[in-house]
């Protein structure tokens, strides 16, 4: 048994930090809200650095098994790092605005954090379970935080309603997995799992409820309800935040659950994610298309794209898992950008969350129409941004495993979401601006947001650096 | 008089079946009030704890209950959780009906 603490210096590092913001938020006045800011992001830097330096090529289970600590856990905590600094980074004006710069939003950031770097490590049923309540009920509260609105209200009552039946869900399907395996651990259930027939029936009726659950977190149809809720009702800086990091806990959720816990029934789940993705790739982005406003229509875009994800683990192989996790990672730089944008026009008591907001963008700002324009390009999976080479890594593992018409349907349900990605384009290049007020932000947004842009340039047209990284990160971690 | 011999695992997997159902019913067929829905996920969580009981006594394994008092302490943080969110709802919508919920749609 390993008893070092190392593989989980990153998360002690975060729990730490956010302990430490409550303390000293107590004794800051308003003027001074951005000590516990500033806190935050040294607290991210140094838990990026800790993993950076415990970085290991070995697979170590610590805390009794309760732990994994691999290059996928490891890649996946830090990129988590990177999406919160950017977030807060992008959404300090618009919390400034609202009166939500304070030090509660920056500690419930960092234990939502926390409970996603649990989640990512998890080895065990319990930790798993522990990750994603604390990082839930972290995001619901944020949800909730501007107390004086009903829109934040309603969407965080959806949010809490649905994500507790999710839960409970989990739970369910986890109760019956120990009672057909008898055990919790994930690596000790995979075992079972591939060894066990005599409690098939039992097994595979949990496996249906944890691919529920999996589906509800994903934001996958038909468990898709509470994602165009929660993004058009939350402040948009939330919406930032439920739209990045959280996808790589959900998408280390299933890689654990399915990829590790239930790899021996993978006959089981296949079907069950091809139904899930058709639906979504699908549905989403059918109905983004009636959208008028621009954080739900990027809501239904996200189901979209969580489709295009299950279309990676529907080959079940380490192939199909990697062309997931950079589908996740492209999805969550682009979505930095797009989010990061709208955040960007955004003023006191203006959330600039409408379609039409959007209009004459380039008239204004030639420069943020053309951020915009790359973000809207690598939604759509046009070359040479990064989207492109991500769509077509996910329908090259779906089509070697014997799913042709499953990558059929995901380019023809592409085409359909090209139509109201290229609708924005046209209204920010060839629409006439109604509102002419100048574009004001701090200067370290201006330039991290436009580096994030042109990041899905660069990673577009050299791709392999990142593709390796998620490719190596998954053949080195235990499969069964 | 099968019913009256010792509860056997399959016994307790029933119940926990039964009140699962009732809680899912109670999520999706209320359409009063969202104090229900409150009380049906707490039904939800405690049918899953005496799934994890009976099946951990089953199996001689003591995973599961520790399992439960786990499940029990985080039910305790959501439902915290969940009556502040209701709370803010009140105060600002004045409605805690769930038919009312649908100031978001599209």
């Amino acid at each position: 048994m390993n008893l070092s603490f190392l593989p989980v210096l990153p998360e002690i590092v975060v729990l730490v930090g956010a302990s430490v913001i409550l303390l000293v938020d107590l004794f800051l006045t308003d003027a001074r809200r951005h000590v516990g800011y500033w806190l935050a992001q040294f607290t991210l830097l140094v838990a990026a650095a800790v993993t950076v330096r415990t970085m290991d090529i070995d697979v170590v289970r610590a805390m009794h098994g309760l732990v994994v600590d691999d290059l996928v856990s490891d890649l996946l905590r830090l990129f988590s790092f990177v999406a919160v600094s950017l977030v807060l980074v992008y959404s300090r004006s618009y919390l400034a605005q609202r009166g939500l710069f304070r030090g509660e939003t920056f500690v419930l950031i960092l234990f939502a954090l926390l409970g996603m770097q649990v989640l990512i490590t998890a080895n065990h049923f319990l930790t798993l379970y522990l990750g994603l309540e604390l990082m839930s009920l972290c995001l619901y509260a944020l949800v909730a935080m501007q107390r004086d609105e009903v829109a934040p209200a309603e969407a965080a009552m959806k949010y809490f309603v649905l994500g507790a039946l999710a839960s409970g869900f989990l739970l369910y399907g986890m109760s019956m997995i120990y009672g057909a395996t008898g055990t919790l651990a994930i690596d000790k259930v995979a075992l079972a799992v591939l060894a066990d027939t005599e409690n098939r029936v039992l097994l595979v009726f949990g496996l249906v409820f944890v691919v529920s659950a999996v589906a509800f977190k994903l934001g996958a149809v038909p468990y898709h309800m509470w994602v165009p809720d929660v993004y058009h009702g939350a402040p948009t800086a939330i919406t930032l935040l439920i739209g990045t990091a959280p996808e790589f806990a959900a998408f280390a959720m299933i890689l654990r659950l399915l990829g590790g816990a239930l790899a021996g029934a993978e006959a089981s789940w296949t079907g069950m994610l091809v139904v899930l993705s058709v639906l979504s790739v699908t549905l989403g982005h059918v109905v983004a298309i009636a959208q008028t406003n621009l954080k739900r229509m990027l809501a239904y875009s996200t189901i979209a794209n969580m489709g295009y994800v299950l279309m990676g683990f529907v080959a079940a192989d380490v192939t199909g898992y990697s062309a997931a996790m950079f589908y996740m990672v492209a999805y969550v730089l682009t979505s930095l950008v797009s989010f990061g944008v709208i955040l960007l026009l955004s003023r006191e008591r203006f959330e600039s969350d409408r379609l039409e907001d959007l209009r004459g963008l380039n008239a204004r700002s030639p420069w943020w129409a053309f951020v915009m324009l790359l973000a809207m390009f690598s939604l759509a999976g046009m070359p040479p941004t990064i989207g492109f080479y991500a769509k077509l890594l996910v329908l090259q593992s779906a089509v070697s495993a014997g799913y042709t018409w499953l990558a059929v349907v995901g380019v023809l349900a592409a085409l359909v979401g090209a139509f109201y990605y290229l609708r924005v384009v046209k209204i920010m290049y060839f629409d006439a601006p109604v509102d002419r007020s100048p574009i004001e932000a701090r200067g370290d947004t201006r330039v991290l947001l436009s580096a994030n842009g042109l990041a899905l340039l660069l990673f577009g047209i050299l791709p392999q650096p990142l593709m390796g990284l998620c490719a190596v990160a998954l053949f080195q971690a235990q499969f069964y | 008089m099968a019913l009256l011999t010792a509860p056997t695992l399959a016994h307790y997997l029933v119940l926990a079946a039964i009140l699962f159902a009732i809680s899912m019913a109670g999520i999706f067929l209320n359409r009063k009030n969202v104090i229900v829905i409150l009380m049906a996920i707490e039904l939800m969580l405690l049918a899953v704890n005496l799934n994890f009981i009976a099946f951990s006594h089953y199996l001689g394994d003591m995973g599961g209950q520790v399992f439960v008092f786990f499940i029990l302490t985080v039910a305790a943080a959501e439902s915290a959780i969940g009556l502040a969110i209701l709370v803010l709802l009140f105060r600002n919508a004045g409605t805690i009906d769930v038919d009312d919920l649908d100031q978001l749609q599209g």
